[in-house]
């Protein structure tokens, strides 16, 4: 089988680890492992040498907004994650959040605007009414994307203007998010067996920082707690977020639910990757090592599902 | 199959390699609590992030200083190795003198006698790159909260290391001219009245990294009237100087005075992958140099000394560096030619005379280290400004690297760039120029993409 990884996302780097990582737990567990950097010469190796399964370590760009799972499924390649319509719709963040907020759960209050309408309606005008509506701090970042690359937090409403343009040079859309004050969490969705089920919340402790992408690929920046330090209320609600919003975004398989437990105890969902990092300082190896699971069994139970699935499609 | 979730007993950890031991023990402090002050800034970056899609053939890279090896001849080279393991093996694959390799050492006196160095091979000491020298010439001269003197801009390793020892940098600005000795003069006055003598002067004479411009042979002299009236040394970087491309070979400040610590490379010249540079030293520092390079690598390896040393009696390296030299001619002139062509509106740049490097200013308001997501998307890298300042000036700055993409992609590099510049103005002219700090957080270590 093969691990699709690198490609040309600004995640590039990241993706790749990832990659090396879950090839190496793989392997571990006696699956025969390729490592595919994604280029243009990937439609045509997959033709002439299909592997049995795909599993995507690919982050952002194509990898995550669908585009290489429509060809995988194209070439009806098995492949381990979320279909390629429901990928484009996690992928981007304000459909993602709608979906979310439309079917009741909590999501950040936001709004998502291209440059074309600041340029359109005047840039303070609109940056006005945002900080009105969303408060200060808030959170800016690019509508796709993710390991917090253009993410920044505005404290003040003299820094919005520089901060649109840092942000506008990742994606040409932003979304502004009201920042939430609370304990930083992620939730692993897996789908290994009959249940869909949550393993346990990874606490983010940003020490007072901001988890940004130093924190995030720095070992040792952040200290994690798994489980999190909440009460057993909170932690079952935060799995039935994650599993909600996994089952209502229609992904498959694996998927990591980033959130904020408020200061009134509510569970604020920011995201839902399709693709989760998989380094060694990414958040769902630790909620598999604290599951008492394993890695590589994990993921060679996925990819006999994938087999499995496309045998029955 | 589904593996039960049997979850073992709750972890507070961090993530590092040791996250497991961390876990058992029940530790919760981070890692980084035990690392010393001085690697604050090793830190991942979103800026090497981006890098990472640099290597793509995709992209067309003016961000490495990566010389251009297509012109050596690698079969020459292949049958020296292998000579060089079947005659030689006992000793090229043995440990060697700390001071490096004897006949290399006369040899580097050669090359440097073509800028005017009358020097002894017993002043040498060779290194694994000239980055280890400035390195250990670094750690020998400076203690913590020291005071380096620097061009503004100044190379991004340089400033590396002296971040790593802790030193303070303070950038004497250029001119079209080098180094501007009032200037210089003027910081160390300024220095002096706070009670701070600097440690040394760090400069690149020729065909500077990043800015390209070369200092006035008038002004080398004067430079190092100023450094010894003020008790500084000077430490002089020369990796590009037979790298001219009007066939002129410039007087080295150590031809002037032999106080000074010069620093030289084959990385430019011969290949940057054996890694092989050198210090030329005053007596009085060589013996400390010695030993500290031994406290770092025992020695250079024997291997790669003997291989330039075989190469340099054995082959025409004067030749060898003229290809090269016309080879970063032509791309130069492509890179100066597509500049004028696609660039917009309020850029400016220096003509560099030789090296490797364009300096490029670009209109008010942008910040080219914010825009490089931006030219990675758009398949182009460059190395932005902040980079080659400790002190977060350059933001309206970056560095073009001309050296190893072949001229029609330096053509198109440049196009990309200019769309890449445009798109940036519309989004400033929607919302401004936007003040941002002048200041930032100062040189990130050094990345294998910006030597």
């Amino acid at each position: 089988m093969a691990v699709l990884a690198g490609g040309l996302s600004h995640e590039r780097e990241v993706s790749l680890r990832s990659g090396r990582r879950l090839a190496a737990a793989l392997r571990e567990s006696g699956v025969d492992v390729r490592e595919w950097d994604v280029d243009s010469s990937l439609v045509t190796q997959l033709r002439t040498d299909p592997p049995d399964a795909v599993v995507i370590a690919l982050h952002g760009g194509e990898g995550e907004n669908g585009s290489v799972q429509a060809v995988l499924e194209l070439l009806d390649v098995p492949f381990v994650g979320t279909a390629a319509q429901a990928c484009r719709r996690a992928w981007d963040k304000p459909t993602a959040k709608a979906e979310l907020a439309g079917a009741g759960l909590d999501t950040p209050d936001w709004v998502a605007l291209p440059h074309s309408t600041f340029r359109a309606l005047g840039a303070q005008a609109v940056l006005d009414a945002m900080v009105d509506r969303l408060g200060l701090p808030l959170m800016l970042k690019p509508d796709q994307g993710g390991s917090a690359l253009g993410a920044q937090v505005v404290t003040d409403r003299s820094e919005m203007p520089a901060a649109m343009v840092s942000c506008l040079a990742y994606s040409d859309t932003v979304l502004a998010e009201r920042f939430v004050r609370g304990t930083e969490v992620a939730v692993t969705v897996v789908n290994d067996g009959p249940e869909l089920r949550a393993l346990p919340a990874v606490e983010i402790d940003a020490r007072g920082g901001v988890y940004d992408y130093t924190a995030r690929y720095t070992p040792g920046t952040v200290a994690f707690h798994c489980p999190a330090r909440l009460d057993d209320a909170t932690q079952a609600r935060l799995a039935e977020t994650a599993l909600a919003a996994h089952r209502l975004l229609g992904l498959r398989d694996v998927s990591r639910m980033d959130a904020v437990v408020d200061e009134e105890g509510r569970v604020q969902v920011l995201e839902v990757n399709v693709s989760p990092g998989i380094t060694e300082t990414s958040l769902l190896p630790m909620a598999v090592r604290a599951a008492g699971m394993d890695l590589g069994r994990l993921y060679s139970a996925l990819v006999e599902r994938a087999i499995a699935r496309s045998r029955f499609t | 199959m589904p593996q039960p979730a049997t979850p073992p007993p709750p972890f507070d950890a961090t993530p590092a390699g040791a996250g497991a031991a961390a876990a058992a023990a029940g530790a919760s402090r981070p890692a980084v609590e035990r690392f010393a002050a001085r690697t604050a800034g090793m830190t991942a970056s979103e800026i090497r992030a981006l890098f990472a899609v640099a290597s793509r053939p995709e992209v067309v890279s003016l961000a490495g200083g990566m010389p251009n090896l297509a012109a050596l001849p690698l079969d020459e080279l292949a049958a020296e190795v292998a000579d060089l393991v079947a005659r030689e093996g006992q000793v090229a694959l043995q440990y060697g003198s700390a001071q490096g390799v004897p006949a290399l050492r006369e040899q580097i006196c050669e090359v440097m006698a073509l800028e005017g160095i009358r020097a002894d091979p017993d002043d040498v000491v060779v290194t694994v790159g000239s980055q280890m020298a400035l390195d250990l010439v670094t750690r020998i001269y400076c203690d913590p909260g020291d005071v380096v003197l620097a061009e503004g801009p100044s190379y991004v390793g340089a400033l590396g290391s002296f971040a790593a020892y802790q030193a303070r940098v303070v950038h004497v600005a250029m001119d079209e001219h080098g180094l501007v000795p009032d200037l210089l003069r003027e910081a160390l006055r300024s220095l002096a009245a706070e009670g701070i003598t600097p440690k040394f002067l760090y400069t690149i004479p020729n065909f500077h990294n990043p800015a390209g411009v070369t200092l006035a042979v008038e002004r080398r002299t004067e430079i190092l009237e100023i450094c010894a009236s003020y008790g500084v040394a000077v430490v002089e970087d020369n990796p590009y100087g037979l790298l001219g491309f009007s066939g002129r070979t410039y007087p080295a400040l150590r031809s002037f005075s032999r106080d000074v610590v010069y620093l030289g490379s084959f990385s430019k010249t011969f290949a940057s992958g054996l890694r092989v540079g050198w210090a030329l030293v005053p007596p009085a520092v060589r013996d400390r140099l010695v030993l500290a390079a031994e406290s770092a690598t025992l020695c250079p390896p024997s291997f790669t000394q003997m291989l330039v040393s075989r190469y340099l009696s054995a082959h025409d390296w004067r030749a060898q560096i003229k290809t090269y030299t016309e080879a970063y001619r032509e791309r130069r002139d492509a890179m100066l030619d597509a500049l004028a062509t696609y660039l917009p509106e309020g850029c400016t740049w220096n003509v560099p005379d030789g090296g490797f490097y364009v300096w490029l200013t670009v209109p008010e308001g942008v910040d080219t280290k914010a825009m490089l997501p931006r030219a990675v998307t758009a398949r182009v890298a460059y190395a932005s400004g902040t980079g080659f300042y400790a002190d977060g000036f350059g933001s309206r700055q970056l560095r073009l690297s001309y050296c190893y993409p072949p001229p029609e992609r330096i053509t198109e590099g440049v196009r990309r760039l200019a769309g890449v510049l445009e798109a940036e103005l519309d989004v400033l002219r929607t919302f401004g120029s936007p003040a941002r700090p002048a200041v930032g957080s100062g040189p990130q270590a050094p990345s294998p993409h910006t030597p």
